[in-house]
C-alpha cells in the first residue's frame, strides 16, 4: 500500500491526514506535500496519522525532515498518532521527546486552548 | 512446523512492501507470535531490505537481493542478503541526542537502532562482497 496524504486547513494549523505506508517510498511524498503547505504560508502542520498503517525510519527520517523545515521559518509541528505500534517506532527514535504526540486532533486542540505551547513541543 | 521460503526481489524501493506483506503472511502462519510481534517483523524486514536495496543501488548492483523466512514454532528468522559494496556495523555515527539542534539534521540513520530495538536478536556480517542481516523474533 502507498501512502495516501490529504491536505485540509484548521486555522491556525494545516493538517495533512497521512494514511497508508509511511516507507521509503512514502516518504517523498510527505516531503512533497510539506513543501506544498510551507510554500503556500503554512507554518503550523499537524500531521494526523491515525490511518497510517506502517512507518520505518525512513517515515520518521521524513518527519525529522518536516520538524526542521517548520522550526527553520518560526513553525511548529505536532503529530495525532493513537496507534501504539506507530507511537513506539518514533518513540524508539526519541521523536517523543522533541515533539507533541496526541491522539487525537481534538487533544491538539484541548493542548493549544490550554496554551504554554504544549500543542506543538513536549513539555 | 519449520518452514522456510525464500524470496528473490529487484533492487527496486517499490519491492519493499511486498516483502513485508509476504514476510508478515508467513508469521502468521506460525502460531506462536502474537500480533504486536508481526508489527515488530514488518518494522525490522523494512528496515533490512531497504538498506539491501540501497546498497545495490549506490554500487550499481543489478543482482537481486535475497529474503529467506523461517518459522518455527518457538522463532521467525529471516536473512536478508546483498551484494552491495558493505559497511561497517561497528562505525556508524551516533545519533545526536534528542535535544540538539544537530538531531534534526540527521533524517537518516535509525534503522539499524531500530532493528536492535525490536529484534530478539541481530547479526550483521558484512564485507566488500555483501552484507547480511539476520533477525530473529522468539515467540512471547
Amino acid at each position: 500500500m502507498s501512502v495516501t496524504i490529504r491536505r485540509h486547513e484548521n486555522p491556525p494549523w494545516t493538517v495533512l491526514r497521512v494514511g497508508g505506508d509511511l516507507d521509503v517510498v512514502g516518504a517523498p511524498d510527505l516531503r512533497q506535500a510539506v513543501v506544498a503547505a510551507v510554500a503556500s504560508g503554512s507554518r503550523l502542520l499537524v500531521l494526523d496519522l491515525s490511518e497510517l498503517d506502517f512507518v520505518d525510519s525512513f517515515g520518521i527520517g521524513a518527519v525529522v525532515g518536516v520538524l526542521k523545515r517548520l522550526r527553520q521559518r518560526g513553525g511548529d509541528l505536532a503529530l495525532v498518532c493513537p496507534s501504539p505500534r506507530i507511537r513506539r517506532v518514533f518513540e524508539i527514535c526519541d521523536l517523543d521527546r522533541i515533539l507533541a504526540l496526541h491522539d487525537s486532533i481534538d487533544g491538539v486542540a484541548e493542548a493549544e486552548r490550554l496554551g504554554s505551547g504544549s500543542a506543538w513541543r513536549r513539555p | 512446523m519449520n518452514d522456510s521460503i525464500e524470496i528473490e526481489i529487484p533492487a527496486r524501493a517499490d519491492y519493499v512492501s511486498l516483502v513485508r506483506l509476504v514476510v508478515a503472511a508467513a508469521a502468521e502462519l506460525a502460531p506462536s507470535l502474537e500480533p504486536s510481534r508481526i508489527d515488530d517483523l514488518r518494522v525490522v524486514v523494512s528496515e533490512a531490505t531497504t538498506n539491501a536495496i540501497q546498497a545495490h543501488l549506490r554500487s550499481g548492483c543489478p543482482r537481486p537481493v535475497k529474503v529467506c523466512c523461517r518459522c518455527s514454532d518457538g522463532r521467525v528468522s529471516v536473512t536478508v542478503r546483498d551484494e552491495g559494496p558493505g559497511f561497517d556495523v561497528k562505525a556508524l555515527p551516533e545519533m545526536p541526542p534528542p535535544e540538539s539542534p544537530a538531531r534534526l539534521g540527521r533524517e537518516s540513520g535509525m534503522g539499524i537502532s531500530i532493528i536492535r530495538t525490536l529484534a530478539d536478536e541481530c547479526f550483521f556480517r558484512s564485507g566488500p562482497h555483501g552484507t547480511e542481516v539476520s533477525l530473529i523474533l522468539n515467540a512471547a
